[in-house]
């Protein structure tokens, strides 16, 4: 078993910056693994602006936000990264193993770094009634089907929930000639940036509705149409207000989920509602030396927060190296 | 050319019957409509190789069941499938509740079910912990088991076809023609099939294809049940498959251990008419948690990470096995509903004697190949194990499924053993069936699926024509 100072799980933004920053806070033995083929995570997928106003003052797209921190990454020797790297276990002890093509590693670190960031809530979590066609994705998937793939995923959309990747999508996907039919939030606001709302949807003319549902979905091998019911206070179906619309495509974005299941395996606290570990201090968890960044702490907006979390996550990392020796 | 058996219809009784016939010399055919095996009423079978219990007693159902209980686990050593066995708890809440148990455990000591006994509450707290503490008592048969149903199907498909069954996938019966005694013309989607002996396995369309034959004495009605699955890391939620008293129509709300480690809870029970609704509803679910949590409170709306609906084949009370006297050399095997799965090794054997008294020659094979290598899948093998496997073959480190754990090489073994679309791929490995519903691998197993079967990746399925994923390769034209 090899060991290390800090081990930092996941090599998207909240990865990068934690290991830049335990770096320029002292640390010097880093390893960063990454389950991908890459660094920079779910950046690489999001080809379109808005990233880095707030941390660079300027306007990026995802990979030119990723790009500046692969550099200062790979700049750095003491900075370890190993791709293609999954992690299988996690014990109590910090002690991780993880698997590579050809290899299986065993690594303890005494400080823990998890930026694992976050995944899309699932139609089967909001339970959608109705057939299971093809047809129906996650936004996210949507997203990298057309932007990283070069596939497009249907031509006629109905989008499930005003998240920001799926407002994103109802754009990516107009701008490739598919025809959003509508947005359904069942919410009465939008869950997504204002701003967002504006530039992919009213520019479009993208009908969204508000305080609506799936009522079921149709379609035996591929989706072929959904019907739509306008919802109470309580979220109960307004009788009488239902109507079907034709589509080949449901994305579905209904909000985001920290993925803490490794922490949860060495036996951290999580926050039953919010899947976010228990913790007194920004980024601590229950087990001494297992710190949380990025959106597998908390769901950010923005990837500019997600920097500025995970750099405060590199410092108290290096912080609680420091208090061993 | 002539076969001497073609069988109907390839789900669990459909593949059973052909790998047991395929240690004979015969010249078999076994037909299905979809594109793959068991993608009918097979495919959502929940898994559970039933002790024999919960049968009215002198039932086929009940009789074949206990049997196949026994033929399974050979199966499962052959074959290379797993076959854990858990055993059952039927749990009474009430003093009228421990009468009715105290019935069962008569009517199934009387079918030969082994060692049943009632187990009381502090047995129950100590064995099932999360099961309710209003639980009395419990029937207790340790024999039950679980499997993984659709492997059971693949892997009985697979050792068919290695002895000589042809196996014709995407091949729908649209008509069978009598030519005589013993003789059959059935055509078919992908042309005619001339046949001696003819086995009627056709699921949900066996009343269908019985009528093309000239017999129309029974219907089967689809009865439909929405079936809930929990997330693996709650694999621990119980020990046994946990049953209520079973009703008239149904064995009840469960919550079923799996061999995939996920738990599932269901199913409902749903007379309805249409034989391809699959379709799940709000009332489902709310009936399949009420119920399941009557048994294990502490199970979580949050921790259901997928579901699905499933039709049983109704067709009377019991199953119908019989040879068809006015149509000689046909072979009706429908209504098989729960057992099914349990019972199909044991119909196996029953539809064999009932060939062989019906004329047909079962002459043994000199090689028969009886076993098939396990199939390997990481997420049920210790980390020891999975490195000495990656060491020989890297692609096990590569890991494609994240919340599965599915390596690039379990998804293109199933490819390279028959899966042909991606639900193909996820009912042999898993893969895409965890929590993210194949958000992040699912790019990457249409590559495979598109390399490994030389097609464009426009081309791949969902589970046959028609559900093809994506619409466009806008970077390949």
């Amino acid at each position: 078993m090899v060991s290390r100072d800090l081990v930092i799980v996941g090599g998207g933004p909240a990865g990068m910056a934690a290991a830049v920053s335990a770096y320029e806070n002292g640390v010097k033995d880093i390893l960063v693994l990454e389950r991908d083929q890459y660094l920079g995570g779910i950046l690489n997928q999001c080809v379109h602006t808005g990233f880095g106003l707030e941390y660079f003052k300027e306007i990026l797209t995802g990979p030119e936000y990723a790009e500046r921190f692969i550099e200062k990454v790979t700049r750095v020797p003491e900075i370890e990264v190993s791709l293609k790297s999954f992690v299988v276990h996690l014990a109590k002890d910090k002690t991780l193993t993880y698997i590579k093509p050809g290899k299986l590693e065993t690594v303890r670190p005494k400080a823990l770094i998890m930026a694992t960031g976050c995944r899309e809530k699932t139609r089967e979590m909001v339970h959608i009634p109705g057939t299971r066609p093809a047809g129906i994705f996650s936004a996210g998937l949507a997203q990298k089907l057309i932007n990283i793939e070069g596939l497009l995923p249907g031509k006629e959309v109905v989008i499930v929930g005003s998240g920001d990747i799926g407002l994103i999508m109802a754009r990516r996907f107009t701008l490739e000639g598919a025809k959003v039919n509508a947005v359904v939030e069942i919410q009465k606001q939008s869950r997504g940036l204002l701003r967002n709302v504006v530039q992919c949807l009213e520019d479009f003319e993208i009908p969204l509705y508000f305080s609506h549902k799936i009522a079921k979905i149709y379609g035996k091998d591929r989706v072929e149409m959904v019907d739509i019911v306008k919802v109470d206070e309580q979220f109960n179906e307004v009788a009488g207000s239902q109507f079907r619309i034709a589509c080949d495509t449901i994305l579905v974005s209904v909000g985001l989920i920290p993925e803490n299941e490794l922490i949860e395996m060495a036996g951290v606290e999580l926050d039953k509602n919010t899947n976010s570990p228990v913790s007194d201090e920004v980024n601590e968890t229950s087990i001494p030396g297992i710190f949380v960044c990025g959106n597998s702490f908390k769901v950010y907006d923005l990837v500019d927060s997600v920097t500025k979390d995970s750099v405060i996550a590199g410092r108290i990392a290096a912080e609680y190296l420091r208090s061993l020796k | 050319m002539l076969y001497d058996v073609v069988i109907i219809g390839g789900g669990i009784v459909g593949t059973s019957i052909a790998r047991e016939l395929s240690r004979y010399n015969l010249r078999i055919a076994l037909l299905e409509k979809e594109t793959e095996l068991a993608f009918g009423v097979s495919k959502s079978n929940s898994g559970i190789i039933h002790p024999g219990t919960q049968n009215p007693p002198g039932s086929l159902k009940g009789c074949l069941c206990v049997q196949g209980n026994t033929l399974m686990r050979k199966l499962s050593k052959e074959l290379g499938f797993d076959f854990k066995e858990v055993g059952e708890l039927i749990v009474a809440f009430t003093e009228e509740e421990i009468a009715r148990l105290r019935q069962l455990k008569k009517e199934a000591e009387a079918l030969g079910v082994p060692r049943t006994r009632i187990v009381d509450g502090r047995w129950l707290k100590a064995h099932e912990p999360n099961l309710s503490g209003k639980a009395l008592v419990a029937l207790y048969a340790p024999t039950a088991g679980i499997v993984s149903p659709y492997r059971v199907a693949y892997d009985l498909a697979e050792n068919a076809g290695r002895n000589g069954v042809e196996i014709r996938t995407h091949t729908r019966v649209e008509g069978i023609a009598p030519a005589g005694l013993f003789q059959f013309e059935v055509a078919t989607s992908s042309g005619i099939f001339k046949t001696r002996y003819l086995i009627n396995s056709a699921g949900l369309h066996a009343d269908d294809v019985a009528r093309m034959a000239g017999i129309d004495d029974f219907t089967v009605r689809p009865r439909k049940g929405e079936e809930f699955l929990l997330d693996k890391k709650r694999h621990y939620l119980t020990n046994h498959v946990i049953f209520p008293l079973p009703t008239k129509i149904s064995k009840g709300v469960l919550v079923i251990k799996t061999s995939d480690g996920n738990p599932m809870i269901g199913p409902t029970a749903e007379d309805i008419s249409d034989k391809e609704d699959l379709s799940t509803s709000d009332a489902g679910l709310a009936k399949v948690l009420t119920e399941a949590r009557k048994l294990v409170p502490s199970i979580d709306e949050n921790d259901i990470i997928a579901y699905f609906a499933g039709l049983r084949p109704v067709a009377g009370d019991d199953f119908i096995i019989r040879h068809e006297d006015k149509v000689p050399g046909l072979v009706t095997v429908a209504g098989i509903q729960s057992p099914g799965l349990t019972s199909a090794p044991a119909i196996a054997l029953m539809v064999a004697g009932i060939l062989k008294k019906k004329g047909l020659a079962l002459k043994k094979k000199l090689l028969f190949h009886k076993k098939r290598k396990h199939a390997i899948h990481l997420f049920e093998i210790p980390l020891s194990r999975t490195k000495k496997l990656i060491k020989k073959d890297a692609g096990y480190g590569e890991i494609v499924c994240r919340c599965e754990m599915v390596s690039a090489k379990e998804v293109r073994d199933a490819i390279c053993h028959g899966a042909k679309t991606m639900d193909g791929i996820k009912f042999r490995t898993r893969a895409q069936a965890g929590r993210c519903h194949g958000s992040f691998c699912t790019t990457r197993i249409m590559k495979i699926l598109a390399e490994e079967t030389k097609k464009q990746v426009t081309e791949v399925t969902k589970r046959g024509r028609g559900s093809e994923l994506v619409k466009e390769d806008r970077a390949n034209g």
